[in-house]
């Protein structure tokens, strides 16, 4: 029982450290970013890395996410018989919470697992400390780049993914479901506000923030063994799902 | 690793598509055709009661969408609320004794104000008053209102059946 005890708090106190390390972290890129928009070479790469590479997982999903959104939601509706109102039921799904949290979700797959193993594999390989020792100091020219990169990625994302999304909840509803196509755009017309797309695009800004610090924290973190790198990734993973799920309810909560 | 050019190429690619899909979603989902597109001119009305319009439901005549509300106001001095109506120019031959009433679109539908023409020659202008305005049927006057009647009604019937049950 008193080692159960001990347990926990030792747990909970690598957790606190864990959080305060990342907000320290989190600071200190912050703090760089300015001056790292000088090298803008470097962020154009990261946002291929990140963001273009990540286009066609994005579109893909967003298109089938769609078209699912298009079956379910027509089932749904034709027991009110209101089938007309798909379009506006879609678009506010998508541009509230699916376009953003799936796109975060993936982006943390696609992206973020592979900044986290490129950093922890540089760390295992000590390419870092290489840079140290030539006076070049990776956070600025490593690290930041590739925060940067992901947070300016991630909100484009999210509008390709929304965007795409619709188009699948078209092309179910009105193509294949016989959804009239007028009232399917008009209805979403009169019903989504400026808004509402706000809110879509705050959340991937945050989310991309977000997802990003984790890849690189726990990356740049790893143990410099395989393990570790190995270790690094999935929980960049998983912590990236867990916080974008979890800031998702605050940020809901916030702007509803 | 690919040429940076390639990188740069699809970077933009990228970046722009973003981009467009962002415009994309502010232009073509939202209703906002009345204050990007066309120029438009105000009428003001006052009501008793707007119910539940809010600003940026639509005007209507005749079904056809001819403008929004711009703005809901209370006025102190007339205790009335103020809306502010912009119409779009192209309907600029509307009947200056024309009404405005605020109606429900379907049974659960959202507020609007619709416009009936009235006979007058001359239309409105910029910053006109609506003079004949009839206001939001609130439902619980409604309701408050058909049991009064009800409940008058079941006074009066008792006044001409009590001498019978005297008799």
């Amino acid at each position: 029982m008193k080692d159960l005890l001990a347990d926990l708090l030792a747990k909970l106190r690598s957790f606190l450290e864990r959080v305060g390390a990342m907000t320290r972290f989190f600071g200190q890129l912050l703090w760089l970013s300015p001056g790292a928009l000088l090298r803008f070479r470097l962020i154009v790469e990261q946002v291929y890395n990140a963001g273009a590479l990540s286009l066609v997982i994005i579109m893909t999903c967003g298109l089938f996410v769609g078209m699912v959104l298009g079956l379910q939601g027509h089932d749904l509706l034709q027991r009110f018989g209101s089938e007309d109102s798909l379009g506006t039921g879609a678009a506010l799904a998508l541009l509230k919470e699916l376009g953003p949290v799936i796109t975060a979700l993936l982006f943390a797959g696609r992206a973020g697992t592979a900044l986290a193993s490129e950093l922890g594999l540089m760390r295992a390989t000590d390419q870092l400390s290489a840079m140290e020792i030539m006076a070049v100091d990776p956070m600025r020219r490593v690290v930041v780049p590739r925060f940067l990169g992901g947070a300016i990625s991630m909100p484009l994302l999210t509008g390709v993914f929304i965007m795409v999304g619709l188009f699948g909840v078209q092309l179910v509803g009105v193509q294949l479901l016989g959804v009239d196509q007028g009232q399917f755009w008009s209805q979403m017309r009169g019903a989504v506000e400026l808004d509402d797309i706000y809110e879509g695009l705050i959340k991937g800004v945050v989310f991309g923030i977000a997802c990003s610090l984790i890849a690189v924290f726990e990356g740049y973190n790893a143990q410099p063994t395989a393990e570790g790198v190995g270790r690094a990734t999935t929980r960049t993973v998983v912590i990236s799902a867990v916080v974008t799920l979890v800031l998702d309810y605050i940020l809901t909560a916030l702007m509803l | 690793m690919r040429s940076s050019r390639a990188i740069d190429v699809s970077t933009g690619l990228f970046v722009l598509l973003g981009f467009a899909a962002i415009v994309f979603l502010v232009t073509q989902i939202t209703n906002r055709e009345f204050s990007l597109r066309s120029e438009s001119y105000r009428l003001q009305a006052q009501f008793e009661n707007v119910g539940g319009l809010k600003a940026g439901a639509p005007v209507s005549m005749a079904g056809v969408t001819i403008g929004r509300v711009e703005s809901i106001g209370y006025d102190m001095d007339l205790f009335k609320a103020v809306a502010t109506l912009r119409i779009d120019t192209r309907y600029d031959q509307i009947p200056n004794d024309s009404d405005a009433s605020i109606l429900t679109a379907g049974l659960l539908g959202g507020q609007y104000v619709g416009i009936t023409p009235g006979g007058s020659d001359e239309p409105f202008r910029d910053g006109d008053q609506v003079e004949f305005v009839q206001d939001a049927i609130v439902l619980e006057n409604l309701i408050s209102k058909y049991l009064f009647s009800q409940a008058g009604n079941r006074d009066e019937a008792p006044a001409d059946a009590a001498p019978a049950a005297q008799e």
